[in-house]
């Protein structure tokens, strides 16, 4: 009793100046906002009438960005860029989780593919795009090929560990219901292994928007990542910063989509869990 | 044959003949012309050239120099990421003020930031690769250190506050403990993000490294070349894999989770 009593008193005393502040909802809303502003005035600040070509004034940068993606570029670059990503993203998905599901189910299979898949997953997904260029050049197909070959492992090598985990007393359960092999698959396993895969398609995510921006780095003549190494060499400074940060947003904007989804189709899994509403 | 021996002939047969089917598909299909011979030699031919590589020592300079740009990285990472991780972690002040700019830089693509860092840098010097590995092996670290510093046990923390322990005794006898488990995975994973943003750097801007080598061979289209430096660089990454779950072991051989492994119990 007395020693909480000297514990939490010391705690009390060391946190009050700040814990005001921690506790009441404005002060936390405040201290959230304190650096990033801070931050962004220092860049206003050291940048303004700045005539350095390595450091271009931020109000340049935000009107190159006013400029170059609202709207100029906007369906030039952009969208392609987009429609690119999502078809390859969702090839990754498709096919990492009917691979993934069958090798998971199959204890031999996965035996027999693991040497292969641990190695291919230690190849820098990035080097895949020499590889995707000289077999196939640097269209739109080649591109997309390029993302869902570097999405595919995270998904596939996830889905394989999720599968494996389902409890067997349910899935011996289905079959002596009398579910037959596909709908034990949809019904039971996919489902039980669905937290895991949700893991597989973030991390493929990442994956995916590196590998858009990549391919369209190396020899390309459209989209977000052809725009802003474009810009570098013209020596557009400007440019370059701000064609960062567009992709940055898209990055955030790709990611929170991503979240929400996940949260909407998940939501029966974190309510079983009763992990729903604090 | 009895079960237990059938099995374990197995877990060694079949991962085998998994590697030689794949191997005997990738040196047949070039052959009998099912993939293009011209940009798909066959698999002999592929490790044959990186036998040359490696006999002529012409691999051991560009690894050495990619491993130099993943060593320093890793070394910038670490700077930034546990102090700001610990921060995070340990003071309610620090995770509110920190976390809007930390979650807004997370999700950018790393490799977005090359154009910039060619503005800055140069195209040329290792800087360029180094700030790029760097700035992706934070945030794994970072995460991690801030779970890490989070998991301190209060009766523990509350215990050594009584005593009276000094901050070193702390720090050696509480803080680090807790913590090393979580770092250990953090460097593992900031580790593969480096080495493959280090090798990003290399092969989309020409920094020297392992990277550079793979442009080059396929400018020249030196395919077969190319192909054993992709390899190559594959197998780096297994090598720094394996090599930092070999050292995580070492470090934590007293952590309940390894110690378990020891005994064959899962933990």
């Amino acid at each position: 009793m007395t020693m909480s009593r000297i514990g939490s008193g010391a705690r009390r005393a060391q946190g009050t100046a700040m814990g005001g502040l921690t506790r009441s909802r404005v002060g936390r809303i405040v201290l959230q906002l304190l650096l990033p502003t801070a931050l962004v005035l220092a860049w206003w600040w050291t940048s303004r009438g700045s005539t350095s070509y390595f450091w271009p004034p931020l109000t340049d940068v935000i009107g190159s960005i006013r400029s170059d993606w609202l709207f100029d570029q906007f369906m030039t670059d952009l969208v392609p860029s987009l429609v690119r990503f999502t078809l390859g993203y969702f090839l990754a998905v498709g096919v990492g989780i009917a691979a993934g599901t069958l090798i998971g189910l199959l204890p031999r299979l996965r035996r027999a593919t693991s040497p292969v898949t641990e190695f291919v997953r230690a190849i820098p997904p990035p080097l895949l795009l020499p590889f995707v260029i000289v077999t196939l050049g640097i269209g739109d197909f080649s591109k997309v090929v390029v993302i869902a070959l570097g999405a595919v492992w995270p998904v596939l090598l996830n889905t394989v560990d999720g599968v494996r985990s389902v409890d067997r007393l349910t899935v011996d359960m289905a079959r002596s219901f009398g579910l037959g092999p596909l709908r034990r698959i949809v019904h039971v396993i996919l489902p039980g292994a669905s937290p895991q895969i949700t893991v597989g398609m973030r991390i493929g995510l990442a994956v995916a928007l590196i590998l858009m921006i990549i391919s369209e780095m190396v020899g390309s003549t459209n989209g977000l990542g052809f725009r802003v190494l474009d810009a570098q060499r013209s020596f557009d400074s400007a440019g370059t910063y701000g064609g960062v940060i567009v992709i940055g947003i898209v990055g955030l904007i790709v990611n929170a989509g991503f979240l929400v989804a996940e949260a909407r189709i998940m939501r029966w899994y974190r309510g079983s869990r009763g992990l729903l509403d604090g | 044959m009895t079960t237990a021996t059938r099995q374990r002939s197995e877990a060694i047969l079949l991962p085998l003949l998994g590697v030689v089917v794949v191997l005997a598909a990738f040196e047949i299909a070039p052959r009998i012309g099912v993939l293009p011979r011209q940009s798909f030699p066959p698999v002999s031919e592929i490790f044959g050239s990186l036998a040359d590589l490696i006999a002529a020592g012409e691999l051991w300079t560009p690894i050495v120099q990619t491993l130099d740009g993943w060593l320093r990285a890793m070394l910038i990472a670490s700077v930034i990421a546990i102090p700001v991780g610990m921060l995070m972690g340990a003071s309610r002040v620090g995770a509110l003020t920190l976390r809007l700019p930390v979650e807004f830089l997370r999700p950018i693509p790393s490799v977005a930031l090359i154009p910039v860092l060619i503005l800055l840098y140069g195209p040329q010097g290792s800087a360029l690769k180094i700030a790029l590995g760097a700035f992706g092996a934070t945030f794994p670290l970072l995460f991690q250190a801030s779970y890490g510093i989070a998991d301190i046990d209060p009766v523990a923390r509350d215990t050594a506050r009584a005593f009276g322990l000094k901050f070193r005794q702390r720090l050696r006898h509480l803080v680090l403990p807790t913590m090393l488990p979580y770092l250990a995975t953090g460097f593992r994973l900031s580790a593969a993000v480096a080495l493959i943003l280090v090798i990003t750097g290399e092969y989309i801007v020409g920094v020297p490294g392992l990277g550079r080598e793979v442009l080059t061979s396929q400018s020249a289209g030196a395919y077969s070349q190319m192909y054993g430096l992709i390899i190559a660089a594959g197998l780096l990454g297994l090598a720094v894999n394996i090599g930092l779950q070999a050292a995580e072991r070492r470090v934590l051989r007293w952590h309940p989770s390894q110690r378990a492994r020891l005994e064959g119990r899962t933990p």
